[in-house]
């Protein structure tokens, strides 16, 4: 078991490569679709185990595995999941699977390579949210650019290149100022190892200049806003939501999480006085996108950019959440990260039921929609509802916490983030409207099938979970709990809102993750990373710690691992 | 501690029978679905009746919780119900009034399609009324305070595929949800200051404040907040608007949550947060102003509709505004009283005028009632005519019925009570005539043969406005929203049998549910005498605030008989036009146009609404937002950018010219190039 526990998170993020092998043996369309169902189910099997073994109580990275890989460089393969990637990786394979059975009667118009490049992405996906290490971290966030890229410009709709283009591009201007970013934190430390990097920089035995590191923050900063999308930069989410095929866009609306993760990842933890001269701008622009992406989805003719502007909404409120800095906000945030991946997925793949019929999305081609698909129409309900926010369905408890968490930061945020329930509740009544109730106009709706039984699973599994998230939350949050509040211990002290902690404390009092990992790995680690980490448990020691050459530190680590 | 009673069954109970028949009830036959569909309230209703049998033998308030439902940093609320007196009439009025109405459902609704999922969405409502009910903190409370509101969307489009019907419900959800902020935000106060959600524990602190005097005092923004969502659910100036419109659902539907229940949960949170309220003066004048202008306002509109369900709907607004005004006089167990007695009578009065409809096969024009039965309709359905009487005696404020009562008391404590007003107390007797004028108008027409019929005067012409099409196609602006109000249109779809054959009396599944509501109509009022209903409440409304005792104004003898004067004389006019001299009305019709189109056009306030809000919204996201800025400035941006660097990269555009796949490559060789030259350059 304790074997499994260094090698479960390979085996989730690399499950998906093993199964593009067996893909590339098989002959057939049809047993190759089998073959990437079950590799998604067994991949959401696994990925359950760390969900269901991590503990709650213990500090630091779980289930950590730590290999030397190219050493030259320092660059490591790293990987360890805390409370905030935890559920990012239930979610991923969830979603895949999902995204397998809802692409399942494409699949001979698709073929193998179709679910090839969906494997791939998911191992992106899983890598990016379980690495540790920088570059490594990068590596897997360009694995699933790629395969992205080509699912909407080879099987999109007619605007496919343009929107592949488009969404290549922005997001590619976002990695290359990461990238430049992560080589600059390596040129300073001499290391791509985060916890290394994150306990250097608070202990402030790598010195970096308030403008420095204003600079490294807006560079991850702009990577993750594109990524999210943060207003204004979510211009390509339209075009790509209106031209991917279903599975992309269930895959994108997980693919996105890459940019609050980022941020409550790394921009939080390695640049907090950055973080906080920059929250207030960075706030407003995402209640700016809360209220002008469910101003503009409400204008949309087109179901699928009508749930892209909804996408760009909602992703604004957990941005909010994020740069909120209290435990309420950010616990929301995080909880809303997997409610709106679920969401998101479940309406689009709504939509794609329709256009696969109709051939259109347009909300003036339907409508009374509810007379001839019962079971659409209730699954619709469902999950309009969990987006919209209704209490006991998931989508209630992220948004009220990011609401409450903006609220006690400054009470302007959280009264602009609770006007946006009217602005959510305007474009999904509206689309509820327009798509199922009234009479038939249409004739060709008169024509439209209902559920079939792989469908009606999709959506058993979806509403079952929105449920079940709206009822027993605290079986998630008390995973992210401890996690979120060692993020956000340093604005403890002085929150960038001028937050009165005693008034709603921000965090519990900060246990340095490294002395976890210290305690945990001390003599796999090499003399140098152990020097760090005992530094920042006990500052009285820094001055025995040589300062960081570059000649040595290859050598260090060099020796020290196995 | 032994005892356990188990009040989350109470809710469950609904939510099984929701679950049951929303899973399996399109495959079952109808009477399996109307069964589970009634016999889960039951059950409910049963259990709450053991709840109160049990009274005395707990502490009161007696707080049960079951486990977390969200943990957060410092929040955390449980599953946690509460059961104390107030909440206790509560259970009782909506499991018992509920169970009726469900009962009555299964023969109003048997003609209709989707019938199982009628009854599902019935037993959802209770389901989160209840919840409402007996949460023991706020958040909970909300929990209840959205679900009702989501099921009143729903219910009101139950004939969804009628457009006026699914604009009505997505108006009612949306119009909730403006107040629903006010109420988020006032959550977020109270948890900032009292640190959770648990009413013991935020009244405990707020009873260790002070009374506020300036606006700007954390308990009288907490209780303005607070109301604001109490507008929105329960119909009060300046979001009343959606209530009437929402009478394009089910009759029962009106019956049980746009009359007796869910709009009362404003009542019920204002008084539940009596604490917080006594203490905040300007908050309850507030509450007080609010809830007698609504009373004056909607009682007026109500004087002119022709719709039968249009009249019970601003009745219904402006009953709610009497229990307001109850809470900003601070007696808030007379307007508990009330909202009792008005779930009596107006949910009898609403199955009445439901009974009435179903035997006209969906005709809600009171006035083409009359046309369609000359000879009146009291003689061929004579049980919904007395029961219909019962309760227009009882809303009406005539002596003796359960309506007198409460009413009453809420006149003679808004006048002579802890917070005497004469101005408000005239105000509210005012619009206590012109509810007994509305109402034994409708009584009169829908029920009464056609006097004109006797030769009096022209027919319909009394009522029908000159130079104006008849209620049933008045358009509204539909805004280009999507949210105005559509036109009145008939009850739907009854598949008509009985079209044709003289009208007929309903079935008993229907008329009894009827005769039970009207005994309570009538008697139900005698548990109020001697102030019994409103000493058992008082300890939760014992807030620790004793405001100085007035000199009476009045006696109470004094204010009942002129309360009385003033319900005769509405009886006595309603007879006089609309019986006696139907051209009277009119003469007083063309005496004075403007104020008769103001009225019968109800102020046109919705249409202000649309020019106003809905459709400058409409222009703005679509013109402004959409087209100019997100279509033009940013993407424009964006595309200039990319213009930008493809015309001055001319050797790169290679690489951006399509083939992605090579970007890939691209960016590893980049970056080994660029970590290679970081290393080899130091």
């Amino acid at each position: 078991m304790a074997n499994l526990h260094h090698t479960i998170l390979s085996w989730i993020v690399f499950l998906p490569l093993i199964g593009i092998g067996v893909l590339l043996l098989l002959r057939s369309d049809r047993a190759a679709r089998w073959a990437v169902l079950a590799f998604s189910l067994a991949d959401l099997l696994l990925s359950l185990i760390p969900a269901f073994a991590y503990q709650a109580a213990r500090p630091g990275y779980q289930f950590q595995q730590f290999l030397r890989w190219i050493p030259a460089f320092h660059i490591h393969y790293y990987l360890g999941v805390d409370g905030i990637s935890l559920w990012l990786l239930p979610l991923t394979t969830l979603m895949t699977f999902i995204a397998v059975l809802a692409s399942w009667k494409s699949a001979h118009q698709h073929g193998k390579a179709f679910f090839i490049l969906l494997l791939l992405l998911t191992t992106g996906m899983l890598g990016a949210f379980a690495s540790l290490d920088l570059f490594l971290f990068y590596v897997f966030w360009e694995v699933a650019l790629v395969p992205m890229t080509l699912l909407i410009g080879i099987w999109g709709q007619h605007h496919r290149i343009r929107a592949a283009l488009k969404f290549f591009l922005y997001t590619m201007t976002g990695s290359a100022l990461m990238l430049v970013c992560i080589i600059w934190l390596y040129n300073l430390t001499g290391t791509f190892d985060f916890p290394v990097i994150r306990a250097g920089l608070a202990s402030g035995m790598y010195h970096l200049s308030p403008a420095a590191a204003m600079w490294l923050f807006l560079g991850f900063f702009i990577a993750f806003a594109i990524k999210t999308p943060l207003f204004p930069f979510h211009t390509w989410l339209p075009d790509m939501y209106a031209e991917a095929p279903v599975a992309a866009v269930v895959l994108s609306a997980v693919m996105v999480k890459l940019g609050p993760y980022g941020l409550l990842r790394f921009n939080l933890a390695l640049f907090p006085h950055a973080a906080a001269r920059a929250a207030w701008v960075i706030v407003i622009l995402g209640l700016i996108g809360l209220l002008y992406g469910g101003l503009v989805a409400f204008s949309q003719k087109s179901m699928k950019r009508l749930v892209a502007y909804g996408s760009v909404s909602h992703m604004g409120l957990i941005i909010v959440g994020v740069f909120t800095f209290t435990a309420i906000g950010a616990q929301g945030a995080v909880y809303q990260m997997l409610n709106h991946g679920i969401i998101t997925g479940g309406l689009f793949i709504l939509i794609g039921i329709l256009y696969e019929q109709r051939h259109t999305d347009e909300l003036s081609e339907f409508g009374g929609v509810a007379k001839v698909m019962p079971w659409f129409a209730g699954f619709f309900v469902l999950l309009m509802l969990a987006s919209v926010g209704l209490p006991l369905l998931s989508g209630f408890v992220g948004e009220f916490l990011i609401m409450l968490g903006a609220f006690l930061a400054h009470h302007a945020f959280g009264i602009a983030a609770a006007a946006a329930i009217i602005v959510s509740a305007l474009y999904l009544l509206k689309w509820t409207r327009a798509t199922l109730w009234g009479e038939i106009t249409q004739p060709a709706n008169n024509a439209l099938r209902d559920l079939d039984g792989r469908e009606k699973l999709i959506f058993a599994v979806l509403g079952v979970l929105v449920i079940f998230m709206g009822l027993f939350s605290p079986l998630f949050l008390r995973k992210v709990q401890d996690s979120v509040a060692a993020d956000l211990a340093p604005y403890a002290g002085a929150h960038p809102f001028g937050l009165q902690t005693n008034a709603a404390p921000v965090a519990r009092p900060a246990i340095p993750f490294s002395r976890s990992r210290h305690m945990a790995n001390t003599t796999a680690q090499p003399a140098r990373r152990r020097a760090v980490t005992q530094a920042v448990a006990n500052p009285n020691h820094r001055a025995e710690i040589p300062a960081p050459k570059p000649g040595d530190l290859a050598a260090l680590a060099l020796g020290g691992r196995r | 501690m032994t005892l356990s009673l188990h009040l989350w069954l109470i809710p469950v109970l609904c939510f099984l029978g929701f679950a049951l028949n929303i899973l399996g009830g399109r495959r079952w036959p109808r009477r399996v679905a109307g069964w589970i569909g009634v016999l889960f309230p039951a059950a409910a209703f049963a259990d709450a009746l053991y709840v109160a049998s049990r009274w005395g033998s707990f502490a009161v308030p007696y707080i049960e919780t079951h486990g977390a439902w969200i943990l957060a940093g410092p929040l955390s609320v449980p599953f946690g119900f509460q059961l104390d007196q107030l909440s206790l009439v509560m259970l009782l009025v909506v499991t018992g009034v509920g169970l009726v109405i469900h009962v009555y459902s299964l023969g109003y609704m048997a003609h209709e399609g989707g019938f199982y999922r009628f009854f599902a969405l019935m037993n959802l409502f209770l389901f989160f009324m209840l919840l409402l009910v007996l949460a023991n903190n706020f958040l909970l409370m909300f929990i209840g305070w959205e679900g009702v509101g989501f099921a009143s969307y729903i219910l009101i489009g139950f004939f969804f595929h009628r457009d006026s019907a699914a604009a009505a419900g997505s108006k009612a959800f949306v119009t909730n949800r403006i107040g629903d902020v006010g109420f988020l935000i006032g959550l977020f106060l109270i948890f900032q200051h009292f640190h959770g959600f648990d009413f013991t524990r935020v009244f405990a602190q707020v009873r260790a404040m002070p009374v506020e005097h300036a606006w700007t005092g954390l308990l009288t923004v907490i209780g303005i907040l607070l109301f604001i969502g109490a507008t929105g659910k329960s119909a009060q100036l300046p979001l009343y608007v959606w209530l009437p419109d929402a009478m394009e659902g089910p009759t029962p539907v009106s019956a049980l949550i746009h009359a007796a229940t869910m709009v009362t949960a404003g009542v019920y949170m204002v008084a539940r947060s009596a604490a917080i309220y006594d203490r905040a003066p300007l908050a309850l004048s507030v509450v007080l102003a609010v809830g007698a202008l609504t009373a004056i306002f909607a009682a007026s509109i109500g004087l002119l509709q022709r719709d039968i369900k249009k009249v019970l709907a601003y009745s219904t607004i402006s009953q709610l505004g009497y229990m307001f005004m109850a809470c900003g006089a601070m007696v808030y167990g007379a307007g508990i009283f009330h909202l009792m007695t008005h779930a009596f009578f107006k949910g009898l009065l609403f199955l009445a005028a439901g009974s009435a409809i179903h035997a006209l096969a969906g005709e809600q024009d009171m006035f083409r009632i009359r046309e369609r039965v000359p000879d009146g309709l009291k003689k061929y359905a004579p049980i919904t005519f007395w029961t219909f009487v019962v309760a227009t005696c009882s809303i009406a404020g005539i002596p003796g019925f359960a309506g007198f009562f409460s009413k009453d008391k809420i006149l003679y404590a808004v006048l002579s009570g802890p917070r005497p007003n004469a101005w408000w107390w005239a105000v509210g007797t005012i619009a206590a005539g012109m509810t007994s004028f509305y109402m034994f108008r409708a009584l009169f027409v829908t029920f009464w043969p056609d006097p004109a019929r006797r030769g009096a005067a022209s027919a319909d012409g009394p009522v029908r406005p000159t130079g104006q099409e008849p209620a049933g196609a008045v358009t509204h602006a539909i805004d280009a929203a999507g949210f105005g109000a559509g036109p009145v249109l008939p009850q739907p779809a009854h598949p008509q049998p009985h079209e044709g054959g003289p009208p007929h009396e309903a079935p008993a599944v229907m008329t009894i549910p009827m005769i039970i509501l009207a005994v309570l109509a009538a008697l139900g009022g005698y548990i109020g005498i001697n102030d019994r209903f409103e000493k058992f409440l008082a300890p939760v409304f014992a807030t620790g605030v004793t405001p100085a005792p007035h000199a009476a104004a009045m006696g109470e003898g004094a204010v009942m008989a002129i309360s009385i004067a003033v319900a005769l004389a509405g009886f006595a006019l309603a007879w006089y036009f609309y019986l006696a001299r139907p051209e009277a009305a009119a003469r007083a019709k063309h005496a004075l146009p403007k104020l008769w189109s103001a009225i019968y056009n109800k102020y046109w306030v919705d249409e202000v609404y649309g020019a106003v809000f809905t459709r400058p919204l409409a222009w703005f996201s679509r013109v402004v937002l959409w087209r100019i800025v997100d279509a033009g400035v940013i993407d424009g941006a964006v595309a200039a950018v990319g213009g930008i660097s493809r015309s001055t990269g001319g050797g790169l555009r290679k690489q951006i010219s399509g083939n992605i796949r090579s970007y890939a490559g691209w960016i590893g060789v980049g970056a080994v190039v660029a970590i290679f030259y970081m290393l080899v350059a130091r």
